[in-house]
């Protein structure tokens, strides 16, 4: 079943299109924003609700790149593997990636911490290499900037683990 | 020299919002449009020869001339801007959206018009966060305005607009496929005829332009024709937006006179090769258009010269290749792009594009064959116009065939010393 929220969502998308069927992206987007993927339940639900053969909305979901069909991490690196960025380092920051975070394209850490995906040119190829994580762009990228900006999403995983560990079952922040 | 496209946006700063983008003269050219009749919009386009940005070069008053029009016109029509944005090597219209959004709904709204569209989208790509925002903010503006929604400015004409993120492929950005994806349906194109601008989204009258040339409209309506045709060194009428990137000293952006030489935008503007590194070709408008060499420095970047110099100007941001990288594995990078990005439909294209990426993969292992080079240049044949539903397959041809002309040497050691010599 969808959730309250996601039901509400995916209603207020509806004014931009005329029927239900034009809708089904927008809604596979919002499942996959609150679920982190789009899981064969997600779909049942989604198809549900729209009305669709949950087969024929399967066959939509797999066509575009965007929509995971597989669980992923925390965060999601896309690294752009096109060919400005493949002539201004991809191949070096790829093994680096492997070599820092111990997987390979299209696998997840052992943490759940981070999926690492390939991706298509990312609009940025004046500044490549670049990258995404999540929705932010990073560009002109080298191995070290790499474990730089790698540190700052650690670094804010264990603080917010920090933070839920502090909290009293009251939910008031123990703060002095 | 005047920079239209480009005249309210500076890097790293804000974009101008409603207020601002008015009082720098913004949506003059749509109030102007709107005393105007249909007709006398879409004469002021062709007037000022607007070729398509987006890759292909359409006249762009030919394309909206099509759309049926007066009482009998079946409604809604559609208008769609194409901000999908995806060929490798290409970020000119990333500027545009990012940096005035107000010029594109502006150059919207007044395209819009011009064919009596009553519903228009940005198909957006997904990876465009920063513009999505600014175009929402920008839309929410213009309707509170009046210049969207009913009656726009008290003229009777009324449109709605609505923003479609895309859920990312390359194939959406071909004007069917797209269609097909704000359908909600899988991105592959439609048979041709019966083209959009008769039967496009839903069955209803819909043109597709790219960012950039819409945003070229308001000028034209704010400037004239003549004014316009003057901004060019060529035939075609404006400005162009040319990027370069790799390795040379100032990859970047540039809106220039369109028709400006290869050579004083890799020069002047980019900076030339960085030190330690020449020139070994370049791709001139994007993944999907032939290498050219340092032969053809003194080609002018606009539709005609680009064509008769036996290459495309795409969409006028060109990849370079230096002499420290292998042409071999440069293709290979891009007929993986194509081979990924094929939707399936056709034989030649998904299965040859595959073996094209298997045979690249191969010569830069080292196991390269001399019949190796006639595979690819018969695939080379089979992907090109005419044998395929769509221009992707052609795309991917043309770094192919033009690879193996330009490149023979490079195959050729390949083959012979079992290696890539580069690595
Ligand atoms: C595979 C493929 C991808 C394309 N991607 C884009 C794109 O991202 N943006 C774009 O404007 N045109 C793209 N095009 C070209 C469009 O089909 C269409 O010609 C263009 O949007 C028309 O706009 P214009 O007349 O203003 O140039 C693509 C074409 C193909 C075959
Ligand atoms: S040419 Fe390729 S991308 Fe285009 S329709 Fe055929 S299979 Fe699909
Ligand atoms: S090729 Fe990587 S951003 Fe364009």
């Amino acid at each position: 079943m969808l959730s309250e929220q996601e039901r509400h969502e995916i209603e207020a998308q509806s004014h931009h299109y005329p029927n239900n069927r034009a809708l089904c992206i927008e809604a596979l987007k919002i499942v996959q924003a609150h679920r982190g993927w789009v899981s064969d339940e997600g779909i049942a639900d989604v198809a549900e609700a729209l009305q669709m053969a949950a087969a024929e909305l399967e066959g939509v979901a797999t066509f575009y790149n965007m929509i995971f069909r597989k669980p992923v991490g925390r965060h999601v690196i896309l690294l752009c593997d096109s060919v400005s960025c493949w002539i201004m380092g991809y191949d070096g920051l790829r093994e680096h990636l492997h070599a820092r975070l111990g997987i390979g394209l299209g696998e997840t850490t052992a943490d759940g911490c981070f999926t690492l995906l390939p991706n298509v040119c990312l609009g940025a190829c004046d500044h490549a290499p670049a990258m995404m994580i999540d929705s932010a762009h990073y560009q002109d990228l080298d191995p070290a900037g790499i474990d730089e900006i790698l540190a700052k999403y650690q670094m804010n995983e264990i603080r917010e683990e920090k933070k839920e560990k502090r909290e009293p079952p009251d939910g008031n922040t123990a703060d002095p | 020299m005047e920079t239209p496209l480009t005249r309210n946006i500076t890097l790293g700063k804000m974009p101008p919002d409603f207020a601002q983008y008015e009082k720098a003269g913004g949506y003059a050219a749509l109030r102007k449009a709107l005393r105007m009749a249909p007709g006398e919009v879409m004469a002021a386009v062709k007037e000022a020869n607007l070729r398509g940005r987006g890759g292909a070069g359409f006249p762009t008053a030919q394309k909206w001339s099509f759309v049926p029009m007066g009482d009998d016109a079946p409604h809604p029509k559609y208008l769609i801007c194409n901000a999908d944005e995806m060929e490798p090597g290409t970020f000119k219209d990333r500027l545009l959206l990012e940096g005035d959004p107000h010029q594109l709904l502006e150059g919207m709204i007044v395209s819009a018009y011009a064919v009596q569209a009553d519903v228009s989208y940005i198909f957006l790509r997904w990876a465009y966060k920063l513009a999505a925002q600014r175009l929402e903010q920008a839309i929410a503006e213009a309707y509170r305005q009046g210049y969207l929604g009913r009656n726009i400015a008290g003229s009777g004409y009324s449109l709605e607009l609505h923003l479609h993120v895309s859920a990312g492929r390359y194939m959406c950005g071909e004007e069917t496929a797209l269609l097909n994806a704000l359908e909600g349906k899988r991105a592959n194109p439609r048979a041709k005829p019966p083209y959009p601008q008769v039967s496009g989204l839903w069955g209803k009258p819909t043109v597709v332009n790219n960012v950039e040339t819409l945003c070229c409209v308001p000028h034209i309506l704010n400037h004239g024709a003549a004014w316009f045709k003057n901004l060019s060194r060529s035939g075609d009428g404006g400005t162009k937006l040319y990027g370069v990137s790799g390795r040379v000293k100032k990859p970047g952006l540039w809106e220039l006179p369109m028709g400006t030489t290869i050579r004083e935008i890799l020069e002047e503007h980019a900076g030339g090769m960085r030190d330690g590194y020449q020139l070994r070709g370049l791709l001139p408008g994007g993944a999907s258009t032939d290498f050219m060499v340092a032969d053809h420095l003194d080609v002018a970047m606009d539709f005609d010269s680009m064509q008769a110099a036996g290459s495309r100007l795409g969409t006028g941001t060109m990849i370079i290749l230096d002499d420290k990288t292998c042409p071999v594995g440069m293709l290979h990078n891009l007929e993986h792009f194509f081979a990924q990005e094929s939707c399936g439909w056709c034989t030649p294209c998904w299965s040859g594009l595959s073996w094209v990426e298997q045979i690249l993969k191969g010569l830069e292992d080292g196991k390269g064959q001399v019949s190796d080079l006639e595979r690819l240049q018969s695939h080379a044949r089979l992907l090109g116009p005419g044998h395929t539903f769509c221009a992707l397959a052609p795309g991917a041809a043309e770094p192919l065939q033009s690879g193996l002309k330009y490149f023979g040497d490079d195959f050729d050691r390949h083959i012979h010393e079992k290696r890539c010599p580069w690595k």
